[in-house]
């Protein structure tokens, strides 16, 4: 994809819309647009997590695999949502598996150079941080509910 | 609404047609209302099922409103009442008393879009208005239909939702809290499928229904996606009795849930629903 139609089309990303141009580019520069069929892994469970993943369409189940009881499907992404925090936490490694259970169109964001204008631009830091706390906010209420089993016993 | 009976507090005993297993703990029961003449109602409606013996159980009516021969419940074995009501078999009679209460704003939602939340049991009470809105499908905007359960076996209705999907136009997606790596749906709570739609608020009416806690979660989602409290209509479970507003078994605040709900627009019990002591 051309640099311009890329910064355009992740300015348009409910994570990034609404931010200010210049963060757009800032972010696009480290950025590229990736694909994932059926099946394929975006990472494994104990890699290098170097990419923040901002998915645009399809489908990604997070695993993890317990002894006695198989590979569990922990939850299943999709289009607006975030993968890869650990890419900007030490020791940068993947907590659990990412699998693509449909074709799977991301933006992958390149963490090496995420933290490095993080670092650098507080002002595009403060930005991405507040989006990643919303992703981060919704993720905790839903494994809450989930916690509750409210669908367990009278409903 | 539906004109009250004669003797709301008179139980009417009708005899099961068919018994459709749809979980290992949930049954669909099909009541003959042919000697009665039919047994009209509103999409959202409830009746007392009685289960002679044991007692009566507010149950919601989960079937088509234009097969008034037939009344369609949809049953959860959760307790004293309901779990026999799950063992009732072809040919036994059960006592019924309704329909009572509000129930869904379909008309009112006529030129707009819709989007339908449910949880666990709670499609059950939803699937009288999906009905009506399949069966008047070009009254309506954009039709979603999201719904979670438990597990994969506990998915009610899944080939109807299949149906739903493919013939009417209803874009439906199923989620399950747990799943292994056989599932290729989505897994996670049902709310969580609310940020990832494009919906128009403005535009949009939410129906939703479920245990009390999701309801919650579900509307705090709508809200931030800026759809209004007043465009939210819940359907509430409170424990009934005599199903006509008089006993004060199912108060609400200023509310009677039989009577006066089951649904009601957010706004009106959002502060109510907060309150614990209520």
């Amino acid at each position: 994809m051309h640099p311009e139609s890329l910064e355009r089309s992740l300015g348009e990303h409910p994570f990034v819309a609404g931010m200010r141009d210049v963060d757009v580019a800032f972010l696009a520069g480290c950025t590229k647009n990736v694909r994932f069929s059926p099946g394929d892994y975006l990472f494994h469970e104990g890699g290098a997590a170097d990419t923040l993943f901002v998915l645009r369409d399809g489908k990604v189940a997070l695993e993890s695999h317990a002894p006695g009881r198989g590979t569990v499907v922990l939850e299943t992404l999709g289009a607006t949502d975030v993968i890869g925090w650990s890419t900007l936490f030490e020791p940068y490694r993947w907590d659990v598996d990412g699998r693509a259970i449909e074709s799977t169109l991301a933006f992958a964001v390149d963490g090496r150079c995420l933290r490095g204008k993080l670092d650098a631009d507080a002002p595009f830091g403060y930005a991405l941080t507040k989006r990643l706390l919303l992703q981060v906010h919704r993720r905790l209420e839903q494994a809450r509910l989930r916690e509750l089993d409210v669908y367990r016993g009278k409903s | 609404m539906t004109a009250l009976p004669v003797d709301p507090m008179r139980p009417e005993p009708m005899r099961v047609l068919r018994v459709t297993r749809e979980t290992a703990d949930t049954v669909t029961l099909e009541l003959d209302a042919r000697a009665r003449g039919g047994f009209p109602f509103e999409p959202g409606q409830f009746n007392m099922l009685y289960a002679f013996g044991a007692g009566e159980s507010a149950i919601s009516i989960a079937g088509d409103v234009d097969r008034v021969k037939s009344l369609v419940h949809t049953v959860r074995a959760v307790g004293a009442v309901t779990e026999p009501l799950t063992r009732v078999k072809n040919g036994d009679f059960i006592g019924v008393r309704g329909p009572f209460g509000r129930g869904w704003p379909v008309a009112e939602a006529r030129g707009k879009d819709l989007l339908l939340v449910a949880g666990g049991i709670g499609l059950a009470p939803l699937r009288s208005a999906i009905y009506e809105i399949v069966a008047r499908r070009d009254d309506f905007g954009r039709v979603v239909l999201l719904y979670g359960a438990r597990s994969p076996a506990d998915v009610l209705f899944a080939r109807e939702l299949e149906r739903w999907r493919h013939r009417s136009r209803i874009e439906s997606l199923v989620t399950v809290d747990h799943a292994s790596r056989s599932w290729t749906g989505n897994v996670g709570v049902v709310t969580s499928l609310i940020p990832r739609l494009a919906i128009d608020p403005e535009r949009t009416l939410a129906l939703i229904c479920g245990p009390e806690l999701m309801l919650r979660f579900a509307a705090s989602a709508l809200r931030a996606t800026g759809v209004g409290e007043e465009r939210i209509f819940a359907s509430l479970e409170r424990s009934m009795k005599c199903a006509v507003g008089l006993c004060g078994r199912c108060q609400l605040g200023p509310s009677f849930v039989c009577k006066d709900g089951p649904v009601f627009s957010y706004d009106r019990v959002r502060r109510l629903l907060e309150i614990r002591e209520v």
